[in-house]
């Protein structure tokens, strides 16, 4: 059982890889990524294969909104770690 | 049993290898074929003794610092995961637009163009601020765009065909596989990425890029063959199945992400007959370079790149003589702003690249007298001498050496049909061909230069293999 903080930093972990010129230690969970960091639908992509190849979680593209913020994330993708 | 990947990706220039490397970092089976011994294609590079030296790159454009998000130079960075220090870059001084009459110069400030315009057209600088807004808000590298010319576009806001031809000038000729004029949507990605980005010169020329994605390809488990010319793509009931290298072996493949061009690549498509015959660009060009003893800058010239051209207007065409004795393209890899990094070059280098016409020089290349071949070549340096010493550099030098390459050189190595340099005027702008499964990538999808050829890469692996796969 990965508990949420577990989730917030795996990832935190693609992020960091995929904004690899940004400083990512002071994202705020309620605020949308986009807004803090240089990413664009190209990048949220690669989150969602990043997170398809690490983890095998897979996100359908109606589920894209729930990616925005570090807290949503989270909200959404922790069932998918512990099923 | 015939070796099996899930993707091929022809030709291990800049494109090809970016797009092999976003297919091996999300697991892809795929191999990457070059036909020629090194990598590169339109831009590479050589050695003669110790001597190197770049072909193609003249100067990196693009330029922006990382903070400026969403620019094509930094989405591209991120893509391939490389960080923004690796390429090492040093920007530009200045470079200038010299005709007969005025010559403009810029900077990687559009400012520095603003001012000039300003101070040289000073009734079309309104026009000129308006026409850049239009830039600006314009989405030019929308798969959808249609294809409208940008004189037509850019004579609504500027009325004096001298500032129209000036503005073209370094347009065209860094990027337009059309005469004259061309593609709107291209125009912008040029334009942008010239007078609103920049130049800029890795440190250690265009190997030091080549070098970082080929270890970027390795790292990711991609695979690269050389000495591997696809003869063959094979396809059945319209539907990739593989190629075929050197005649004799095969590949079997689902997905094939081809950067040889469009032409050269219906070339080899065994099921030709659904397809069109899409036009070989007629633009090819000659180069000479020249190493000194001294440094431009201490010559005399400061400047990075001097587009020159000695006509009132500028005849972006393909010459009815061997090359275009009144314009070129001359850069000074010494002349960048080696702050950070360091002017690898011990030696002054000099490039003057001009127009040229393949056909008369593969004729002189094919005739019997190899003198004929030679001869010319001395008549283009003689020529770049001339036309340096016209765009001021003082003539105190030794020329070290020299080396000159024709149209036929180009096509030598990179296979394009008659050496063209910016590919076909028919683009395949969305990638696609009627083959399912082949895809264009490249020069002829349309994205320009050493940045946009590697986004094209990326893009198209992107939207015809990685996002079919999340589907």
């Amino acid at each position: 059982m990965l508990t949420n903080a577990e989730v917030r930093t795996k990832v935190l972990d693609i992020i960091a890889d995929i904004a690899l010129d940004d400083d990512v230690t002071g994202i705020k969970d309620d605020v949308a990524l986009r807004e803090q960091l240089d990413l664009d639908s190209m990048d949220f992509l690669d989150i969602v294969m990043e997170l398809k190849k690490r983890h095998k979680i897979e996100v359908p593209q109606e589920d894209y909104p729930r990616l925005a913020s570090m807290q949503s994330c989270v909200e959404y993708l922790a069932p998918k770690f512990n099923q | 049993m015939n070796k099996k990947v899930d993707c091929v990706v022809i030709g291990a220039g800049m494109s090809g290898l970016a797009a092999g490397i976003r297919l091996a970092m999300y697991n892809k089976k795929v191999l990457v074929l070059e036909k020629h011994t090194i990598s590169g294609g339109l831009n590479s590079y050589y050695a003669r003794g110790k001597r190197k030296f770049d072909v193609g790159l003249h100067a990196l454009t693009n330029f922006v610092s990382p903070a400026d998000r969403g620019k094509p130079f930094n989405k591209l960075m991120k893509q391939l995961r490389i960080p923004y220090e690796e390429f090492k870059l040093s920007p530009q001084n200045y470079s200038l637009i010299q005709f007969p009459d005025k010559t403009l110069s810029f900077t990687n400030e559009i400012a520095t163009l603003i001012e000039e315009v300003n101070k040289n057209y000073p009734s079309e600088v309104d026009g000129f601020i308006r026409l850049l807004e239009h830039i600006k808000a314009f989405d030019e590298v929308n798969l959808n765009n249609e294809t409208i010319m940008a004189k037509t576009v850019v004579r609504n806001f500027i009325k004096d065909d001298s500032l129209i031809e000036m503005i073209f000038c370094p347009l065209l000729i860094y990027g337009s596989a059309w005469e004259n004029d061309m593609d709107f949507s291209q125009f912008v990605i040029m334009f942008k990425s010239i007078f609103l980005e920049g130049f800029s010169r890795p440190e250690g020329g265009v190997r030091t890029i080549i070098d970082i994605l080929l270890k970027k390809l390795s790292d990711a488990g991609g695979e690269l063959q050389f000495r591997s010319e696809v003869t063959r793509i094979i396809s059945h009931n319209g539907k990739v199945t593989g190629v075929e290298i050197n005649h004799n072996e095969i590949i079997e493949c689902d997905q094939i992400l081809s950067s040889m061009g469009l032409p050269e690549t219906y070339g080899v498509v065994s099921e030709f007959e659904n397809l069109n015959h899409p036009a070989v660009g007629k633009l090819s060009f000659c180069e000479s370079i020249l190493m000194t003893d001294k440094k431009p800058r201490d010559l005399g010239i400061d400047a990075t790149i001097i587009f020159y051209n000695n006509r009132p207007e500028y005849l972006y065409q393909k010459p009815q003589t061997l090359f275009d004795r009144e314009s070129a393209v001359v850069c000074f890899p010494n002349n960048f702003k080696y702050e950070n990094y360091q002017d690898d070059y011990p030696e002054g280098v000099l490039r003057v690249t001009n127009i040229a016409n393949f056909d008369l020089w593969n004729d002189l290349k094919s005739s019997e007298d190899k003198t004929l071949y030679r001869d010319q070549k001395e008549v283009v340096f003689q020529n770049a001498v001339e036309i340096l010493k016209k765009c001021g550099l003082k003539s105190d030098y030794q020329v070290l050496f020299k080396d000159i390459f024709s149209p036929t050189t180009i096509k030598r190595y990179t296979q394009h049909f008659e050496g063209t340099v910016y590919g076909s005027t028919d683009k395949s702008r969305n990638g696609k061909t009627p083959i399912q499964g082949l895809y264009i990538c490249g020069t002829d999808q349309g994205f320009l230069g050493i940045v946009g050829s590697m986004l094209s890469g990326i893009s198209m692996a992107n939207l015809h293999v990685l996002q079919g796969d999340l589907k």
